[in-house]
């Protein structure tokens, strides 16, 4: 038997190439339109933000000399006179350029996104993990506290944190992690008790691997599709969260270039100085507007099942 | 059909008891001793044990806890320690605002959103079709209060002068004032309950003028609501388009809708009557599930149109360590929106006869 099945070699046929799953949804996710508009967003974003002591062409927290405050764009090819400084953006209320406080402004949005879910994934995967793998009243316990937490409004719980922990970005991030936390320990208990019972598992458990081999082995590669999908989702919703809080005053302190608090420092202005507020809101929205973007693009990339329906 | 409702009844006991008890735990993990927050920095320890002893802090938590459950299911909330008043009282005056404004803004994006969802599905892949996604993409991806910002700016400044001009702050124009209910129907002995019920009807200004008739003063109210419920709105809307669009073309391809059609039923009728009965549940379920995101964006879009809600309170009971207040508002909305979910979850028995057969 085996020797005749060492001896056939299958040629592969013409024009049709033989792929993994992993090389499938890769290309269906390089392929999907909304996908590729994010991946470009989020490259430039990532361009600027890893650049932007390069790009920024002044200090984002120094008030510049010689500005008038609330200045309009000034752009030499769009009339500005040649003997003014450029600021493409204009300047804001203090004094300062807005182009350079919007691009150190990414790097900080990017942080946040991913430091927050990356925090609720961390803690999520393993409430999840743990409570579906030993089942019972661990397990439930652990997801009724899931449920109730699901039960606040979301930035509502997350201001009430921050409400006892006091105003300040680290704080916010706290509160917006541990709110997201819930969504992805269902998600990782989902996928642990689907793939608990099946064969290669119990195959595995019956081999000697340990629990725990058996969750990094078998267990989560099987909750990395749902979860990277979730993350991707995540990371939008974080930043916008993180940037209602500095809005409010309960998110970054000034004079930090939080995209959230330009705007909230700029409520005020825009009836006289509407690019002050315009402009840091287009850049949270091309932001989250990536990450949505991305996230629907892997949906629909690793869930096959689904590539018909929208 | 009873079974259904009982057992949704039921489990609704643990939420409740779990919301309260995280709104309760957070105000225990407060920093600081309650004390000194209350009486102040100089308090004398012989001060703090009498008020630890008078205001319970000294008993077991599980009491304590039951303590606030009983205090919570009474309506009382504690003093603000900034207004020195009952926080029951103030929310009496706040929520009203902020539940119109997410009324409101629930009423926008359901229809709005259903309907720009059924053009889409029927004119699949088209410009129009096309148009209403990306534009759904990008209303997810907005900030709240940078929408309202914008559109306060569009519509004072931009349209000043013109037909179009839309107040861009405030509840009602300067000028402008309603009786409250108490005086119009002679209610002002109304006490507990009844007197709470009253106020809180009263002080919801659209409520008020309708009832009494007071037209101009509704118009004018109306008129103010428009911005932040559209502003609040948006978010929903464009998740109810997509929801709509995606269950509808699911259901298109049912075969009893080619049968409705095959009959020679007009397509109105096919789309109404037979496709969206079946895609209604999913888009019900999102509709209660985006209540939560309609209040959060009720309570951020207070600060933008300067509204007197539950936001704006809020945000400077946080910012004076009020934490009374905090926690009030907090359970309430969860509560809230709790309960609204529980409203989603029966209207499953209409929208859905399988349901109501079990």
């Amino acid at each position: 038997m085996s020797s005749t099945a060492t001896s056939i070699q299958l040629e592969p046929i013409k024009g049709v190439v033989s792929r993994t799953p992993l090389e499938n949804a890769l290309r269906r996710f390089i392929r999907h339109r909304s996908a590729q508009v994010g991946i470009i967003i989020l490259g430039f974003l990532t361009f600027v933000a890893v650049f932007a002591s390069a790009l920024a062409p002044y200090d984002p927290i120094k008030p510049l000399r010689d500005v008038k405050r609330r200045s309009p764009p000034c752009i030499h090819v769009l009339g500005c006179p040649a003997d003014q400084p450029q600021h493409f953006f204009g300047i804001d209320s203090n004094q300062r350029d807005l182009l350079s406080r919007i691009i150190y402004g990414s790097r900080l949005s990017l942080e946040i996104g991913i430091v927050t879910v990356s925090f609720a994934i961390l803690i999520g995967t393993a409430l999840g993990a743990f409570g579906g793998f030993t089942g019972g009243w661990t397990d439930n316990i652990i997801m009724r506290v899931m449920d109730v937490l699901l039960a606040f409004p979301s930035l509502l719980l997350s201001i009430a944190i921050v409400a006892v922990l006091g105003p300040g970005l680290i704080n916010a991030l706290i509160a917006i992690a541990f709110v997201s936390i819930p969504i992805y320990a269902r998600t990782v208990r989902a996928s642990v008790l689907q793939v608990k019972e099946q064969d290669f598992v119990s195959a595995s458990r019956a081999l000697g691997a340990s629990p725990l081999g058996i969750l990094a082995g078998h267990v989560l590669p099987n909750a990395i599709t749902p979860l990277i999908v979730q993350a991707s989702l995540g990371i939008a919703s974080a930043i916008l969260s993180a940037a209602a809080l500095s809005f409010l005053g309960l998110g970054a302190a000034p004079p930090t270039p939080e995209w959230g608090l330009m705007l909230g420092e700029e409520r005020n202005s825009v009836f006289n100085a509407p690019h002050l507020v315009f402009i840091p809101g287009i850049a949270i929205m091309l932001t989250v507007l990536a990450f949505n973007l991305i996230g629907d693009g892997l949906r629909d990339a690793l869930d096959p099942r689904l590539v018909n329906v929208s | 059909m009873y079974q259904f409702l009982f057992r949704r009844l039921i489990l609704l006991i643990p939420v409740i008891l779990g919301i309260t008890f995280i709104t309760f735990a957070l105000a225990r993990i407060l920093p600081g001793d309650p004390c000194y927050a209350v009486i102040g920095e100089k308090a004398t320890v012989e001060q703090c044990n009498a008020f630890r002893e008078r205001e319970g802090l000294n008993d077991p938590i599980i009491v304590q806890f039951v303590r606030y459950l009983g205090d919570v299911a009474q309506g009382n909330f504690g003093e603000s320690l900034k207004d020195r008043r009952p926080v029951a009282q103030i929310m009496l005056e706040r929520l009203p605002m902020t539940l119109e404004v997410t009324i409101g803004a629930m009423l926008f994006s359901s229809i709005f959103g259903i309907l720009l969802g059924v053009i889409s599905a029927v004119r699949r892949n088209t410009a129009v079709d096309v148009f209403t996604m990306i534009g759904a993409n990008i209303g997810v991806s907005m900030p709240v209060f940078w929408l309202g910002l914008m559109l306060a700016y569009i519509f004072a400044i931009f349209f000043k002068d013109t037909p179009f001009w839309i107040p861009p702050s405030g509840r009602l124009s300067s000028g402008i004032s309603i009786p409250p209910l108490a005086e119009t129907y002679q209610l002002q002995n109304l006490h507990g309950l009844w007197g709470a019920i009253v106020t809180f009807a009263s002080n919801t200004v659209t409520f008020n003028a309708l009832i009494t008739g007071n037209y101009e003063v509704l118009r004018d109210a109306l008129w103010h609501l428009i911005l932040p419920c559209v502003a609040v709105g948006t978010i929903p809307l464009s998740i109810i388009a997509r929801i709509t669009r995606s269950s509808l073309l699911e259901v298109f391809g049912l075969d009893y809708i080619r049968t409705a059609r095959a009959k020679g039923l007009r397509e109105r009728a096919v789309i109404f009557r037979h496709a969206m009965r079946n895609a209604m549940l999913p888009i019900v379920t999102i509709l209660g599930l985006s209540v939560g995101g309609l209040m959060s964006g009720a309570v951020l879009t207070e600060t933008v149109f300067s509204l007197p809600g539950v936001g704006t309170r809020l945000v400077t009971a946080i910012l004076s360590r009020d934490y009374a207040v905090v926690q009030a508002f907090t359970v309430v909305i969860a509560l809230i929106f709790v309960f609204i979910n529980l409203i989603v979850d029966l209207s499953y028995v209409f929208l859905d006869p399988r349901v109501r057969l079990q």
